[in-house]
């Protein structure tokens, strides 16, 4: 393969993982809160969007709305309910509380569906090539890193230009400043929770074809999304951006290069880089 | 004159454009008893913590004993004589008060690191515990958990531990903070209790304590030092007066 | 509790209590009264030890990882490689190794991984683990790679007792000698002042600091420590058994026995034992059947305890007692 496609390709996988990912980092910087759960709202999102195509018809990006509103709306409630409970709760019992939340989702989507993979039929004109002059690619990875782009960029504008969007950078950088300064911080985090969740939702349908889509999914990827997040460090969205490009990248060279234990390179990477910088490479030096 | 037990020369601490510890120098004899005060944000905690190590300074020096410990971390500072008290309780929550003190004690004798021996038969660590424990009159409570106590009583818990350290230099944090005023005099017999050979500086508010307690007092605001005196010139310091006690003392 | 009382409890803490030797009188009766299920039961007791060395780290030191399989794998395959490759396969011997390689794997990524603190920290020891992990993939002419190695054979204990395959009755009795050695061990340190100093640093790690501890080097020492444990049990674990895989390095293993310690009751020395062996009886029992709902039944118990019972069976036991005896 050469380097145009194989740069490519990694970098599908990496808005793939950004998707995912970005609503963790967010989430985990605001709340500080270990969610090992997050997958498991992408993995309902695929679901979701899998399932209303096939028993509604519905087209392909109606379904992601679809999946974004419901998974959204499935995570306010959560957040409402149980996770605001486990604020003030050690890191140990968070981690505790979202494996057991993984696992009922795991065993909520086999007891529903059933344990095989879904695909997702992908509308006729993302399938096949697009031809870029100097290349002809798939549409759907060219797609997709279209999409993480616009995710970025929408992201960005959010969180830079709107008062919202400034409200959480301050609470992500002192939550108490942000509260005497009259910010509603609970508020903030069922928003940014919602958000994140529906995000990681899009971002388990629109990865389908590329992380696949099964019950495991929450767990199989667990480790990536908690290295895109750590290693881009918390709560910030150009970090995230910059650790999933680089670790989508570096996954796919590896699994065509190195497919037999090849990740090595890229757990010793983001060990080398929380060591050297503990708080993520765009994060905040506590 | 001997060399003081401790001196900071032009001791100075900046995080980014804010300066909070300005050119500092500061001497503190041996069996020293001093008092720190001055008004919210002077910086009179981040000066403990310049002292103890917990803070690394932008520039000068901290010179303990003649040595220079500037670079030398927090731990090994209370291994040379130096103690400190936190502004807010920082305890061993979850046990007990004399398990707190026990850990003090232990970690003084050099029994901390010990893996095989039960830590029950250390005799002398129990002894000295129960001697600081009935020091403070904490001998009801011993047994109580301290998230279980009032929070007057845990800052005499938080005294303990410093004083099970034997220091030769005991740096106090507003030692009186939280404690109910039925109760400050057991802090004031304690503290005037400790041996001369101790070195004690003590921030406080409290002016009472202070001038009870003080042989001389320095005054710092905005990160410098302002004044420097026995009480009786501190009182009668007119700046201070002004920028600090108000019309406090004129009672 | 007066003044006198509270010396003389921390003073007899650690005592042996006559109802400690209980476990051990099970253990031994379950040999007699089990005698077909003592593949499961050495299983149970791997584990156990296993939870242990976690407890170790986790309980007392306060030292929240999920990578502790890390160890458990190092031994595993030192035991493995050694008996396939250099013809080493004298049990106690293999043991020993195995503690040493898994010790200094212990005290490297130790004394790497503990300067940090909170999420990083928790990813750098998932890391190690998968370092090690994707390590023993790529070396497969080593380690078997993904199907690992099989048909293991182990000399006689001691030279005197064989490894039984078909009803691992020496397989048991060795597993439950170890697991005693072990235990002695552990019980001696968590009551030790180093022992209590590492609670201190668990509940309070910034006084520890003002206390002069040094803090770093006794996190790495029973990080080591428990690294050489939980690789005696991996150890046992390929001896008994016979064959060693990638799982022992897995997420699955790793996660699964932090549920466990958590759900017996972390901090507390027996909670290895009692949630080792609820969770694998259960586990035994319900998950051939029927594995979904038995997940689902393990995630709602899973976050059943985070929010209203943290402290496991042993601690809800000891609430019980508490509201009991009117305190």
């Amino acid at each position: 393969m050469d380097l145009a496609s194989i740069l490519l390709g990694g970098l599908a996988s990496g808005m793939v993982l950004f998707v995912v990912s970005v609503g963790l980092s967010v989430t985990m910087g605001l709340m500080g809160f270990v969610n090992l759960a997050h997958g498991g709202f992408a993995m309902l999102g695929g679901y979701a969007v899998a399932l209303a195509m096939r028993h509604w018809g519905m087209p392909f990006f109606a379904a992601l709305a679809l999946a974004f509103a419901a998974v959204a709306a499935l995570g306010v409630l959560l957040e409402r309910t149980l996770y605001a409970r486990l604020y003030r709760a050690s890191e140990l019992d968070q981690v505790l509380f979202t494996i057991g939340l993984a696992f009922v989702m795991i065993a909520g989507v086999t007891l529903a569906v059933g344990p095989e993979s879904q695909s997702i039929a992908l509308p006729a004109w993302l399938r096949g090539q697009t031809d870029l002059g100097f290349l002809r690619y798939r549409s759907y990875s060219l797609a997709l890193i279209a999409a993480g782009a616009l995710l970025m960029l929408a992201l960005w504008l959010g969180f830079e230009r709107t008062r919202a969007g400034a409200q959480i950078r301050a609470a992500v950088d002192n939550r108490r400043m942000a509260e005497s300064l009259g910010v509603d911080v609970r508020r903030l985090f069922t928003l940014v929770f919602a958000l994140g969740s529906g995000l990681a939702a899009v971002g388990g349908g629109l990865g389908a074809e590329i992380l696949g889509l099964d019950p495991q999914y929450p767990l199989r990827y667990l480790a990536y999304f908690l290295i895109v997040v750590a290693v881009g460090g918390l709560g910030r969205v150009s970090g995230v951006f910059a650790a999933a490009l680089v670790i989508g990248v570096l996954d796919f060279v590896l699994k065509v290069e190195f497919p037999k234990g090849g990740a090595i390179f890229i757990y010793a990477l983001a060990m080398i880089i929380l060591l050297a910088r503990p708080q993520g490479l765009a994060g905040k030096r506590a | 004159m001997s060399a003081p037990l401790l001196e900071t020369q032009g001791l100075q601490k900046s995080f980014g454009a804010l300066q909070v510890a300005r050119a500092i120098d500061f001497r503190l004899e041996a069996g020293a008893r001093h008092a720190l005060i001055g008004p919210n944000g002077a910086g009179k905690t981040t000066l403990v913590n310049l002292l103890t190590g917990a803070l690394a300074p932008s520039g000068g020096r901290v010179l303990f004993d003649g040595a220079d410990v500037t670079r030398l971390a927090q731990a090994k500072r209370v291994k040379r004589g130096i103690a400190r008290t936190f502004q807010i309780n920082q305890l061993f929550r979850g046990l007990s008060v004399f398990e707190n003190v026990c850990l003090a004690v232990a970690e003084r004798l050099g029994a901390g690191g010990t893996m095989l021996a039960a830590a029950g038969r250390r005799a002398e660590v129990i002894a000295e515990a129960t001697r600081l424990v009935e020091l403070l009159r904490l001998g009801a409570d011993a047994g109580r958990r301290i998230d279980e106590l009032p929070y007057g009583r845990q800052r005499l818990v938080e005294i303990a531990l410093a004083l099970g350290l034997e220091p030769r230099l005991l740096l106090l944090d507003e030692p009186a903070a939280g404690i109910p005023s039925a109760e400050s005099h057991i802090l004031l017999e304690a503290i005037a209790a400790l041996p001369r050979g101790i070195a004690v500086l003590i921030i406080e508010h409290d002016m009472d304590l202070v001038f009870r307690f003080a042989e001389r007092i320095t005054v710092m605001v905005s990160g410098a030092i302002y004044a420097e005196g026995t009480p009786a010139e501190i009182a009668a310091n007119r700046d201070v007066r002004a920028v600090y006690l108000g019309g406090a003392l004129d009672a | 509790m007066s003044l006198r009382e509270a010396a003389r409890e921390y003073a007899t803490r650690h005592r042996v209590r006559a109802w400690e030797a209980l476990p051990w009188l099970a253990g031994l009766a379950a040999f007699f009264l089990f005698p077909n299920y003592l593949a499961f039961g050495t299983q149970v007791l791997v584990t156990i030890l296993f939870a242990l060395s976690l407890d170790l780290v986790l309980g007392y030191a306060g030292i929240v990882t999920l990578g502790h399989a890390a160890f458990f794998g190092a031994g595993a395959y030192t035991a493995a490689m050694l008996a396939a490759h250099a013809g080493w396969n004298e049990p106690l011997s293999g043991l020993a190794a195995a503690a040493l390689v898994a010790g200094a794997v212990g005290f490297a990524s130790g004394w790497v991984v503990l300067r940090a603190q909170g999420l990083a920290l928790l990813m750098l020891t998932l890391c190690t683990m998968a370092l090690l992990e994707q390590a023993a993939n790529m070396g497969a002419a080593w380690t078997g790679g993904f199907d690992g190695m099989p048909g293991l054979a182990f000399r006689p204990i001691a030279g005197l007792f064989e490894f039984d395959v078909l009803y691992f009755r020496s397989q048991y009795l060795y597993a439950l000698a170890v697991l005693f050695a072990g235990f002695v061990a552990v019980r001696l340190l968590v009551y030790s002042p180093f022992g209590r100093s590492l609670t201190g640093i668990r509940e309070n790690v910034l006084r520890m600091h003002a206390l002069g501890a040094p803090v770093r080097a006794r996190q790495v020492r029973v990080y080591a420590f428990s690294a050489a444990l939980a690789g005696v049990a991996g150890a046992v674990f390929v001896q008994a058994n016979g064959y060693v895989n990638l799982a022992v390095l897995g997420l699955e293993r790793a996660a699964g026995v932090l549920i466990i310690l958590i759900l017996g009751g972390y901090g507390r020395l027996y909670g290895a034992f009692v949630g080792a062996l609820v969770y694998m009886l259960l586990e035994h029992s319900l998950s051939k059947a029927y594995p979904t709902a038995w997940q689902l039944g393990l995630g709602l118990t899973l976050m059943l305890v985070a929010l209203y019972a943290r402290n496991g069976i042993l601690g809800l036991a000891a609430a019980l007692r508490s509201r009991w005896s009117g305190r």
